[in-house]
C-alpha cells in the first residue's frame, strides 16, 4: 500500500476513514483509548488552587494482542512507566477508556479492581526498591497468594518454592532477605512475585534497565521462556532499542506523552514513518565496524519541551527537520497508513 | 523448554535452611544471644515486679509502710540496723526503701500504661495521616496544631479542677494528651515510605489499604516507634514528678519516684541520699528503656541478622 500523505490533514472525512488505532477483533486483551495521565501542578499555602498540570500521558491509542509483546520505547519522561501505570490503575486515570478483556478498568470500584489485579502483573524496574526489605522472599512471593486466597499453609510454601524454581532460583531461599540476592537474583524474586497470581498480562517496566549488561540477557530470556510457557501477554517498556528490538512482536514509539508511531516490529525498525522514530532508530550502533562507519545519525536539535506546556500542534515540530507551517498550527491524525502501521504526522515518510 | 539460566544463583547456606521464618522469629533467634538486652530487659522486670511485689516487702522484711513515720529517726542516714533504713530516712522519718518499691509502683504503671496509649494513638493516626494523605492528614494535622497550641499547664489545671488527681486520672491525661509527638514522627516516615516502590508493588498484587499499613509500613516504621517508645516512658516518668510538684498528679502521702526526687531537692546538702535513691531509679529504667529499644532495632533489622 502506498504511503498516504495527506493533504488536507484536517478533512473530517480523511480521518474517519482511517484514524483510531483499534482494530474491533476479539484478539485485544487490552484496548486503550485517549488516555490521559495527567498530574495537577498546585500553588498556595492554605487554600490550593490549580495552577497547570504536568500531560504525562497526553491521549494515547493502543492495543495489544492476545500472548504478543508490544514494545513501548520513548526517552526519558516521555511517558511510558505512567502509561504502565495508569493502565494497571496505580494511578487513576485524567481521561479515556482502558478495556481489559473487555472489562472497563477506570469504572471498576476499589474491591472489583482490587480482585482484577489477579489477571494483571508488573514487573518493576529497581529491584532494590521493589522488594519490602523487612519480609523474608517466602513472605514477599506468598504475599499474592495470601491476598487472592490462592493457597495456604503448606500448599503456599510448596507454590513458593516452585515459583522460586521458575525463575532459576534455589527454591531453599524462602527464608532469606531481599538484601542477601544480586540485582539479577532480585529480579527473578520480583518475576516469581508477579508470577504468583497467574496473571495473564504483565507491565515490564523497564525490568532490565537496573541491571549489569551479563545478567540483562538472562533475564531477557527468562521472560521469553516464561511468556512462551504461561502464554503471557507483555507490555514491555525499554529505552533499550536493542532489547526491545529481539523481545517484541509490535512497537509503540512514545514522545512527550503521545504514541507517535505504532507497528509491528519489522515494519518500524525497517521503515519507520515518523521522524522521531527515525531519528531514534539512527541512535542504534551496529555491529558491523564496516556499516557502522556509514551509518547516517540523525542528530535532533534541542531539548524535549516541558510536559507541563508542550507546544502547539505537532509536539515534535520544534525539533523536526520536516515542520512546515501546518505542523505548528495542526496536531496531526494517528493514521493506519500502511496495514497495522500508524503514525501521527503530516508528512510520514521513510 | 529450554532449561532456566542459573549463572547468578548461589548455593544455600545452612543458615537459610532454618526452620525458623518471618521477621519475629527470627528477631528472637538473634535477641537472645544478644546479653545487653537481654540483660536490660531482666533488670526493667526486675524493677517492675518488686514494685509489684512492694506489700510483701514492707511487711515481711522491713515491717514498716510507706507512710509510717518515725520522728525519732528524721534524715536517718543509711544503715541497715534495722533494714527498713537501708537507704536512709527522709525528713519525717519515713524509710525510704519502702517508699521506693510503692513509688515504682506508681511511676512504672504511669510511664508504661500512658506510653502504650501515646503510641497506640500516636501510631494509629500518624500511620492514616501519612498513608491516606489528602482531607484524613488535614484533619489530623489541624487536630495536633490545636492541642499543641494550648498551654499544657493551663490544659492540666482544668482537668484536674474536673477530676479527682490520682495516679489514674494522671495516666489517662497523659496518655490521651501527649501523643502528638509520636503522630509528627509516624507521620513523616509513613509519608517517605508510602511513595516507595515496594509499596505500588503490593498494590498491584491486590493488597487492600490495612493489610498495606500493617504488613509493610508498620514493620518499616517499627525502629522509630521503639526509639520513640524508650524517650516516651521516662520523660512521662518525669512529667509525673512536675505535674505531682503542682499538685496535679499523685497526692502525698502516696509516694512516686518523681515527687520523692522533687521533694528531696530542698534536703539536698542535709540528706543527699533522699536524692540519689529516686533519681537512681529513674535512672536506670531510662537506661533500660534505650538499651532495649536499640536491641529490638537491631534485631528487627534484617541486614544485621545474626549469622
Amino acid at each position: 500500500m502506498a504511503l498516504n500523505t495527506p493533504t488536507k490533514p484536517a478533512d473530517p472525512d480523511y480521518v474517519r476513514v482511517r484514524s483510531t488505532a483499534t482494530i474491533d477483533s476479539g484478539k485485544n486483551l487490552l484496548d486503550v483509548k485517549a488516555l490521559k495521565m495527567h498530574f495537577p501542578l498546585t500553588q498556595g499555602i492554605i487554600f490550593q488552587r490549580q495552577v497547570g498540570a504536568v500531560r504525562a500521558v497526553d491521549g494515547i491509542d493502543f492495543f495489544v494482542e492476545k500472548s504478543e509483546t508490544l514494545g513501548l520505547v520513548g526517552e526519558s519522561g516521555c511517558g511510558k512507566s505512567t502509561t504502565g501505570r495508569a493502565i494497571l490503575q496505580l494511578y487513576k486515570p485524567t481521561a479515556g477508556e482502558v478495556k481489559f478483556d473487555g472489562v472497563e478498568l477506570t469504572r471498576l470500584g476499589g474491591e472489583d479492581m482490587r480482585k482484577m489485579r489477579r489477571r494483571m502483573q508488573m514487573i518493576f524496574q529497581d529491584p532494590y526498591a521493589s522488594l519490602n526489605p523487612r519480609m523474608t522472599v517466602g513472605n514477599i512471593i506468598g504475599e499474592p497468594l495470601e491476598v487472592h486466597n490462592l493457597a495456604r499453609g503448606k500448599e503456599k510454601t510448596e507454590r513458593v518454592q516452585e515459583l522460586l524454581r521458575v525463575v532459576g532460583l534455589n527454591p531453599y531461599f524462602t527464608n532469606r532477605y531481599p538484601h542477601e540476592f544480586s540485582g539479577g537474583q532480585r529480579q527473578r524474586i520480583g518475576i516469581a512475585r508477579a508470577l504468583a497470581v497467574e496473571p495473564e498480562f504483565i507491565v515490564c517496566d523497564e525490568p532490565i534497565s537496573a541491571l549489569d549488561v551479563s545478567i540483562q540477557a538472562q533475564v531477557i530470556n527468562l521472560l521469553e521462556e516464561l511468556q512462551d510457557r504461561f502464554k503471557l501477554t507483555y507490555l514491555f517498556i525499554a529505552h533499550d532499542l536493542s532489547v526491545v528490538r529481539h523481545i517484541s512482536d509490535r512497537v509503540a514509539v512514545m514522545y512527550l506523552g503521545k504514541i507517535v508511531e505504532l507497528a509491528d516490529r519489522v515494519d518500524l525498525y525497517e521503515r519507520p514513518l515518523h521522524p522521531y522514530s527515525q531519528a531514534l532508530l539512527s541512535a542504534v550502533p551496529i555491529p558491523d565496524p564496516a556499516v557502522e562507519s556509514k551509518r547516517k545519525r540523525i542528530i535532533l536539535t534541542g531539548d524535549v519541551p516541558s510536559p507541563v506546556n508542550p507546544p502547539s500542534g505537532c509536539r515534535f515540530h520544534t525539533r523536526c527537520w520536516k515542520a512546515q507551517q501546518i505542523c505548528s498550527e495542526v496536531d496531526p491524525e494517528f493514521i493506519e497508513h500502511e496495514p497495522r502501521h500508524w503514525a501521527a504526522c503530516h508528512f510520514p515518510g521513510v | 523448554m529450554a532449561t532456566v539460566a542459573r549463572a547468578d544463583v548461589v548455593p544455600a547456606t545452612v543458615a537459610s535452611r532454618r526452620a525458623s521464618a518471618g521477621l519475629w522469629t527470627n528477631a528472637w533467634y538473634s535477641l537472645r544471644r544478644d546479653r545487653l538486652t537481654m540483660g536490660a530487659a531482666a533488670l526493667l522486670l526486675l524493677l517492675a515486679a518488686s514494685a509489684i511485689a512492694a506489700p510483701l516487702f514492707a511487711q515481711y522484711v522491713f515491717h514498716t509502710s510507706f507512710e509510717e513515720q518515725d520522728l525519732l529517726h528524721i534524715y536517718a542516714k543509711p544503715t541497715f540496723d534495722p533494714p527498713a533504713y537501708m537507704l536512709g530516712a527522709d525528713e519525717i522519718g519515713r524509710s525510704q526503701v519502702v517508699r521506693l518499691l510503692y513509688g515504682g509502683q506508681v511511676s512504672l504503671f504511669i510511664g508504661f500504661v500512658a506510653a502504650l496509649m501515646n503510641l497506640t494513638l500516636g501510631v494509629g493516626l500518624g500511620l492514616l495521616a501519612g498513608y491516606m494523605r489528602g482531607a484524613v492528614d488535614d484533619l489530623i494535622t489541624w487536630f495536633i496544631t490545636t492541642l499543641n497550641s494550648i498551654p499544657i499547664i493551663f490544659l492540666l489545671l482544668l482537668i484536674t479542677s474536673l477530676f479527682q488527681p490520682g495516679a489514674l486520672t494522671l495516666t489517662l491525661i497523659i496518655g490521651v494528651l501527649f501523643w502528638t509527638g509520636v503522630t509528627n514522627f509516624v507521620r513523616g516516615q509513613t509519608f517517605a515510605l508510602r511513595e516507595r516502590e515496594f509499596i505500588t508493588a503490593a498494590r498491584t498484587i491486590g493488597a487492600a489499604t490495612p493489610r498495606i499499613l500493617m504488613r509493610h509500613i508498620l514493620p518499616n516504621v517499627l525502629p522509630l516507634i521503639f526509639v520513640l517508645a524508650a524517650i516516651d516512658i521516662g520523660s512521662i516518668i518525669l512529667a509525673e514528678s512536675a505535674l505531682s510538684y503542682l499538685g496535679l498528679g499523685v497526692l502525698p502521702p502516696t509516694p512516686s519516684w518523681g515527687n520523692m526526687l522533687s521533694n528531696a531537692q530542698s534536703y539536698a546538702t542535709r540528706a543527699p541520699w533522699l536524692v540519689v535513691a529516686p533519681g537512681a531509679m529513674i535512672f536506670l529504667t531510662v537506661l533500660c528503656l534505650y538499651l532495649i529499644g536499640d536491641g529490638l532495632r537491631d534485631a528487627l533489622d534484617p541486614r544485621l541478622k545474626a549469622s
